[in-house]
């Protein structure tokens, strides 16, 4: 049942989004969250999802898939409009006892659940696109600059490939623990919660003790292959940017760039 | 006398160590060789000091008193540890623990990374290493999708990248079942015939250490028994006096014997066990 867990989820394709290089596909999407904060207008909104929607599009990744990642945050999307709905003075358009619903409320909760629903599905492609190694690769070297200044930056790095590694090895082991247990006669699936969470420490100690001697054993075998952190490190596989790359990121620019000036168009609303 | 020392690839002087400042010593006074080229079987009961001697071998444990010289470097020189480390490369026993990257051929490339081998140099010693250890068709895909014998290979091509002399493995067949055993052991006795690196066993298996040139049986931290496979299994007795099985046909053989069957000694192999009963019953 834990197998079904997938954290990071990747879609590998060939398209131009997949291709672009995970530099760039970071900083665009650093940029595009920033731009869903500045332009707080419903054109500009409306503008950044079609424009999400059109790289989604062009990536292939099919819209159940969007739906879906959208799934989990719809509570905190209904819990932000309600709020603002009823919490946003201003103009009345309703008002019954105590209730008084506002035009700037109802404007703010669409501008709230719009932005939530682009920083979601701008992040999802992000990670949709981008295999992890890709990932941590490309935050290992954006982030270099900050090396200097005494950032544990490659040991950050490698960190998260070591974790994205021994992901599906511990989901294996919580697996086999989870069974031993049960085999023991331990009730795993039933009883209240607070049967269940107690339930989980003798799963959760054993994992943790085998984590640590895992962790142990992973150093030496580093040490083997002489690692000695990250000075004077090649890697196999090096990150190039080509003209395409130059492209995509002009055109993504200018795009959020438009988008950030539909705040200077006149207010609809 | 040069020309002797020379050809050792490991040679341990008088190696004490503990692991406690006042424990029992887990090594007591062991001297030792191993040579250039070599196939030499490590075996010993639990606890009898074999994994922590094939941890002096590449300064992962550095010895409390004597000396270990690798290829004539001191492994207590700290200037030396990591030529020390790219010459004695070391697989464990548990895949899992020593696979570092998400993807294989990643992971084969991470010893030639850490040592700021050039990018095309890496992509040429990492193919040749993953060809070695025949893994090059599963070089694209993540470890945990491999089989613990694959993983185990995976583990061997990451150190021959190195292009080491001396390949010391820890037990790395224990936790694999008999087909993946199979498949390291046939690797492992490729690299020492076709590529001359020497190897350095530890096992518990006693048909994998019966493939072996030489034995070196441990107990209590000392070296009991030394010599090539048919001198110490024909010593049946002293063998299981150490908590040690002998191979099958070892023992069939003695009993045997024993029994007034007229069968030579120094037998060890099934196949030569039922070569020489075919001829006896013929």
């Amino acid at each position: 049942m834990l197998k079904d867990i997938t954290i990071g989820q990747h879609f590998p394709g060939n398209s131009p989004v997949h291709k672009l290089d995970p530099r760039i596909k970071i900083l665009l999407t650093v940029a595009f969250v920033i731009v869903l904060f500045v332009a707080s207008n419903l054109v500009g909104l409306l503008c950044s999802l079609l424009f999400i929607g059109v790289l989604y599009a062009v990536a292939k990744i099919p819209l159940k898939t969007i739906l879906k990642s959208l799934k989990p945050i719809l509570p905190i999307v209904l819990f932000t409009a309600i709020l603002n709905i009823f919490f946003v003075g201003g103009t009345p358009v309703f008002t019954w006892r105590f209730i008084t619903i506002t035009k700037e409320g109802i404007v703010y909760a669409v501008i709230m659940s719009l932005r939530i629903v682009g920083l979601i599905s701008g992040t999802s492609l992000l990670t949709y696109t981008t295999s992890p190694i890709a990932l941590t690769d490309a935050i290992e070297r954006l982030l270099k600059p900050l090396a200097k200044m005494h950032m544990p930056v490659h040991e950050l790095a490698m960190m998260m490939t070591i974790a994205l590694r021994f992901i599906p090895t511990l989901i294996e082991e919580t697996d086999k623990i989870m069974n031993a247990q049960k085999a023991r006669g331990a009730e795993l699936d039933s009883g209240s919660i607070k049967d269940r969470i107690t339930a989980l420490v003798p799963v959760l100690i054993p994992l943790f003790i085998s984590a640590f001697r895992r962790a142990d054993e992973l150093a030496m075998a580093m040490e083997c292959r002489c690692y000695r952190g990250g000075e004077g490190r090649t890697r196999l596989k090096q990150l190039k940017l080509h003209a395409s790359d130059f492209v995509s990121a002009l055109v993504c620019a200018a795009v959020l760039t438009a988008i950030c000036f539909t705040k200077m168009l006149p207010v609809i609303f | 006398m040069n020309n002797e020392t020379e050809k050792e690839m490991i040679t341990a002087h008088d190696l004490v160590f503990r692991y406690n400042e006042d424990g029992r010593p887990v090594l007591n006074h062991v001297s030792m060789g191993i040579k250039k080229g070599e196939l030499v079987a490590v075996l010993g009961a639990n606890g009898c000091g074999k994994s922590t001697l094939a941890k002096h071998f590449n300064a992962i444990l550095l010895p409390a008193g004597g000396t270990v010289i690798v290829e004539g470097m001191d492994t207590a020189d700290e200037d030396k540890l990591y030529d020390i480390r790219q010459k004695v490369g070391m697989v464990f026993q548990n895949p899992d623990n020593q696979i570092v990257a998400t993807i294989v051929e990643e992971d084969v490339a991470f010893a030639l990374e850490n040592l700021g081998v050039p990018p095309q140099e890496i992509r040429t010693r990492i193919d040749e290493a993953m060809e070695m250890s025949g893994i090059f068709k599963h070089r694209h895909k993540a470890p945990h999708n491999l089989s613990g014998g694959q993983k185990q290979r995976v583990a061997i091509a990451g150190v021959i990248a190195m292009r080491p002399d001396c390949l010391v493995m820890d037990e790395s067949t224990a936790m694999l079942d008999p087909r993946g055993r199979e498949r390291v052991m046939k690797t492992v006795r490729k690299l020492n015939q076709d590529f001359g690196i020497t190897v350095v066993m530890i096992t518990h298996y006693m048909e994998e250490a019966a493939q072996a040139d030489r034995v070196i049986v441990m107990g209590g931290g000392e070296i009991k028994m030394e010599g090539t496979p048919q001198e110490i299994f024909s010593q049946v007795e002293q063998v299981k006096a150490l908590r040690l099985d002998v191979p099958q046909a070892s023992e069939l053989c003695l009993e045997l014997t024993k029994a007034g069957v007229p069968l030579p000694r120094g037998v060890i192999t099934t196949e030569e066990c039922a070569r020489l009963l075919y001829q006896l019953l013929a």
